[in-house]
C-alpha cells in the first residue's frame, strides 16, 4: 500500500508576537516548523503502515526552505518525501493549492490512503483536504480521531467529529482523510530516523515536471484575491480605571453594579 | 511575483518589518525580495509608504465569460438531527442585506429526507426561495451525495453568491462543492458585504501576518463562495406574515450513490464548558503565567456564575482544553460580560469575543490591543488584581 501524507511548513505563530508600539510583528526566534496537525497526520500513516506494510511517501507544496519540514518527517518514519517547488506556485489559494498537490500524487502512482491534517495553523482554513479528495476522485472524511483499516472490505473504519457528538464511517479505499490531534501522539524522532533522514534524496517537482500550466497555479491560479488588509478600528466605550490597584478593582465593581451584573 | 520600485522605494524598512516570512531585507538603503521565501501575501504592499511594491500577476484577465448569467444570493441550510442549525438563519439575517443590496432574489438549499416542513421557518427568517432536494437516501449527511446534489443545483440556477456554515459539515463538503467548479472559496469570514458595481462579495477574515483582517474577493469567478463560523452573524427576528416560494427539484437519484456507509452516529451530552450560552466569561491569557494561577480566573468565573474562556496561547500551553478556547480556531461568544486576564487582544481573538455587551481587560502593558475593545481597562498585574477582585466580591456576597 502507499500511504501519501500532505504536510504544509508553517511559522511557528506561537513565537510570532506583535510589537504593540510599532504596530508590527515581532519576528525574532521564529522558526518554521511542519504544521502541527500535520504531525498527527504522519504518524496515523506511519502507524498503518507498520500494521500492514508499504510506503509512506510525505509531500509538500512550499518554498525551497520547505526541504527542511521533509526532513524533520523522514526522521518519523516516511520513507521517502517530495518537495514541489516553483516560483510559480508562490501565493497559492487552497484553490491552486490542491491543483498542485493533486498532480505531484498522481506523479507519484496515486495513493490508497492519503493523510492530510484537519488545518494548517497558519490561515486555518481547512479546505485542502477535501478539496485534494475532490481533485483526486476520493473518498474522503475530514476531522478523524480513530482509524482503523478493514481489510475484508478494503475499508477505513473512521470516527468522525462534529459539534455534537461524533459518527463512525466505513470509507473505501482509495480513500483521503483529515485528522485531529486527539488521533494519536507523535513519536519523537529516532537517532536512526535522523540519519537516514540527513542522506536521504529530496527530489523536487516544478511545474513543468508536473505538467501544469503556470496560468493554474500559485497566484495566477488562485480565483481569490486579497484586495486590502487593515488593521481594524474599534469603537469601544473605553475607559481606563486610575487610581491604585483597591480603587481600579472599586470602580471596576461599580461600573459592573450599574450595569445590572452585580 | 512581488515587484519593487526602486526608484520609489526610500529604504525605510517597513516592509521588512511586516513581512511574516523574513522575505524582505533592506540592502544600501532600497528593499530587496527573497523570491524563494515570499509567499505574496501582500501585506508589505499595503504598508508601504510610497507605494513602491506591487504584486505582479501573469494572469490575463481570466473573464468568464457568462458572469452575468450568475445572479442571486444562496444560503445553504444546515439540517441534522431533525432541525436546522441557529448558523443558518443567521447566514440568512446576513445574507438577505447583501440580496437587498444587488437587488435579487435570497434562497436557501435544504437537502435532507422529510425535509419539506422546515422550509417555512426558513422564510421567516428571510428567504425568499427554498431549493428543496428531499430524498430518504440524503437522510445522513455524507460527502459525495451533497457534494454532488449541490453542485447539480449551481450548475443549474446560477447564483452569484453562496453562504454556508463553517461546521463540521459544511467544512467538510464546500470545500469538495467549490473545487468542483474551480472557484474561490474562502473560510471563517467575520465580514460581508458587496461592491455594487462590479457585485463582487468582499470577504473579511483574519489574516496571517499580524493584527489585520484582509478582504478578499474573487473577481473572475462564479459563484462567490465564503464559510461564516456559528454565531459571528445576527439571525433576523422571525416574521410569520413572510412569503416564500418552495421549489422541489428533482434530481438524479445516481448521484446519491455513494461506497461509503454511516455505521453509526451518536449525539454526545455536552457536559462542563457552555461558552456559547454563558452570561459571563472570565477568559485567561497568557499573562496569566502558570497553570496554577488559572485557579485565580476559575476562582472568579465560579464567584459570578460564569464561565472560563482561554486563548489560543493558553490552550496551546496545555493549561486548558480546546473546548475552552474563544476566537477564530475556537468558539465566537456574546456573553454581557467578558473578563479578559493578561489577554493581549490578537485579532484572532477579538474576532471572537468582540460582540460581548461589556469587555474588562487586565493587562499590565498600557499599550495592549486589548484595551482598543474593552469597556473598562484596569493597568496591572493579574496576580494582584484578581485577588483584590475576588475578596471584593466575596465580601458583597457575603462569603
Ligand atoms: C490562524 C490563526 C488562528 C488563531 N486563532 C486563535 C483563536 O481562535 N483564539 C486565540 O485566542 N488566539 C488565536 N490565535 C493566536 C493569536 O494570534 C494570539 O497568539 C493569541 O491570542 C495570544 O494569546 P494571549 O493573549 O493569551 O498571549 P500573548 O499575546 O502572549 O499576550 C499575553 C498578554 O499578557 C500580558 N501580561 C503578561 N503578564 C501579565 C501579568 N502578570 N498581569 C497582567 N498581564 C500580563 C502581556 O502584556 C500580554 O499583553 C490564532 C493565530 C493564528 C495565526
Ligand atoms: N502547501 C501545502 N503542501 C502540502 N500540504 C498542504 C499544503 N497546504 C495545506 N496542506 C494540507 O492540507 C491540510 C489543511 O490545510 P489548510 O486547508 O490550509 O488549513 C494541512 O494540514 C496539510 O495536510
Amino acid at each position: 500500500m502507499r500511504f501519501v501524507v500532505c504536510i504544509k511548513q508553517v511559522p511557528d505563530a506561537a513565537n510570532v508576537r506583535f510589537d504593540p508600539e510599532k504596530g508590527t510583528l515581532i519576528r525574532e526566534g521564529v522558526e518554521a516548523m511542519i504544521n502541527p496537525f500535520d504531525l498527527n497526520a504522519i504518524e496515523a500513516a506511519v502507524q498503518l503502515k507498520e500494521q500492514l506494510g508499504g510506503e509512506v511517501v510525505c509531500i509538500t507544496m512550499g518554498p525551497p526552505q520547505a526541504e527542511s519540514a521533509l526532513r524533520d518527517a523522514l526522521a518519523l518514519g516516511v520513507d521517502s518525501a517530495v518537495l514541489l517547488s516553483d516560483r510559480a506556485f508562490a501565493g497559492a489559494d487552497t484553490l491552486a493549492t490542491t491543483r498542485t498537490l493533486a498532480a505531484g500524487i498522481k506523479k507519484l502512482g496515486g495513493a490508497d490512503i492519503v493523510f492530510c491534517g484537519k488545518q494548517a495553523i497558519d490561515g486555518d482554513t481547512a479546505q485542502v483536504g477535501p478539496g485534494l479528495a475532490a481533485r483526486l476522485g476520493l473518498n474522503y472524511a475530514t476531522c478523524i480521531s480513530e482509524l482503523e483499516f478493514i481489510k475484508d472490505t478494503n475499508c477505513l473504519k473512521v470516527k468522525r467529529a462534529w459539534e455534537e457528538g461524533y459518527d463512525i464511517l466505513e470509507i473505501k479505499l482509495p480513500a483521503l482523510v483529515t485528522v485531529l490531534t486527539c488521533i494519536n501522539t507523535p513519536r519523537v524522532p529516532s537517532l536512526k530516523g535522523k540519519l537516514k533522514a540527513k542522506k536521504a534524496n529530496i527530489p523536487v517537482w516544478g511545474a513543468k515536471d508536473l505538467g501544469l500550466d503556470t496560468s493554474l497555479v500559485g497566484l495566477s491560479g488562485s480565483p481569490t484575491q486579497v484586495v486590502t488588509t487593515c488593521v481594524p478600528k474599534f469603537e469601544a466605550k473605553k475607559e481606563m480605571l486610575e487610581g491604585d490597584v483597591e480603587e481600579k478593582v472599586d470602580t471596576l465593581l461599580n461600573r459592573l453594579k450599574e450595569a445590572g451584573i452585580l | 511575483m512581488l515587484k519593487i520600485d526602486k526608484d520609489k522605494c526610500t529604504g525605510c524598512g517597513e516592509c521588512e518589518e511586516v513581512c511574516a516570512f523574513g522575505a524582505i531585507s533592506i540592502k544600501d538603503d532600497v528593499a530587496e525580495i527573497d523570491h524563494d521565501t515570499c509567499t505574496l501575501c501582500g501585506t508589505c504592499v499595503d504598508t508601504c509608504p510610497s507605494g513602491a511594491l506591487e504584486i505582479e500577476s501573469k494572469k490575463e484577465e481570466q473573464k468568464i465569460l457568462d458572469k452575468d448569467n450568475w445572479r442571486g444570493v444562496w444560503v445553504i441550510a444546515e439540517f441534522r438531527s431533525g432541525r436546522l442549525f441557529p448558523v443558518t438563519f443567521e447566514l440568512l439575517g446576513c445574507a438577505r442585506k447583501l440580496a437587498d443590496k444587488l437587488d435579487v432574489p435570497l434562497s436557501a438549499v435544504l437537502i435532507g429526507n422529510n425535509v419539506k416542513d422546515f422550509a417555512s421557518e426558513l422564510i421567516k427568517y428571510g428567504a425568499d426561495q427554498i431549493y428543496i432536494v428531499d430524498h430518504p437516501n440524503l437522510a445522513q449527511f455524507l460527502e459525495i451525495p451533497y457534494t454532488n446534489v449541490l453542485v447539480e443545483l449551481i450548475k443549474r440556477y446560477k447564483p452569484e453568491i453562496i453562504l454556508a456554515g463553517a461546521t463540521a459539515q459544511g467544512r467538510s463538503y464546500i470545500p469538495a462543492v467549490a473545487t468542483i467548479l474551480e472557484t474561490g472559496l474562502t473560510a471563517d469570514c467575520t465580514e460581508l458585504d458587496v461592491r455594487i458595481e462590479d457585485r463582487a462579495l468582499l470577504q473579511t477574515r483574519p489574516a496571517f501576518g499580524g493584527n489585520l483582517l484582509a478582504t478578499i474577493v474573487c473577481p473572475n469567478h462564479r459563484p462567490q463562495m465564503a464559510t461564516v463560523r456559528p454565531h459571528v452573524m445576527k439571525a433576523l427576528e422571525p416574521d410569520d406574515s413572510r412569503e416564500g416560494e418552495i421549489i422541489e427539484v428533482k434530481i438524479d437519484e445516481s448521484l446519491f450513490e455513494t461506497s461509503t456507509k454511516l455505521l453509526e452516529s451518536t449525539v454526545e451530552e455536552q457536559t462542563g464548558v457552555d461558552l456559547a450560552n454563558a452570561d459571563i466569561i472570565i477568559t485567561a491569557g497568557r499573562g496569566m503565567e502558570s497553570k496554577e494561577n488559572l485557579s485565580l480566573v476559575e476562582e472568579l468565573a465560579k464567584l459570578l456564575d460564569g464561565a472560563v474562556g482561554a486563548t489560543r496561547a493558553v490552550t496551546d500551553a496545555g493549561w486548558l482544553s480546546e473546548r475552552h478556547q474563544i476566537g477564530q480556531t475556537g468558539k465566537t461568544v456574546s456573553p454581557k460580560l467578558y473578563v479578559g486576564c493578561g489577554v493581549s487582544g490578537a485579532i484572532q481573538h477579538i474576532v471572537g469575543m468582540k460582540g460581548s455587551d461589556i469587555i474588562v481587560a487586565i493587562n499590565k502593558d498600557p499599550d495592549a490591543p486589548i484595551f482598543d475593545v474593552s469597556t473598562y481597562g484596569i493597568v496591572g498585574d493579574v496576580k494582584e488584581v484578581l485577588p483584590k477582585l475576588i475578596e471584593k466580591i466575596k465580601k458583597e456576597k457575603g462569603l
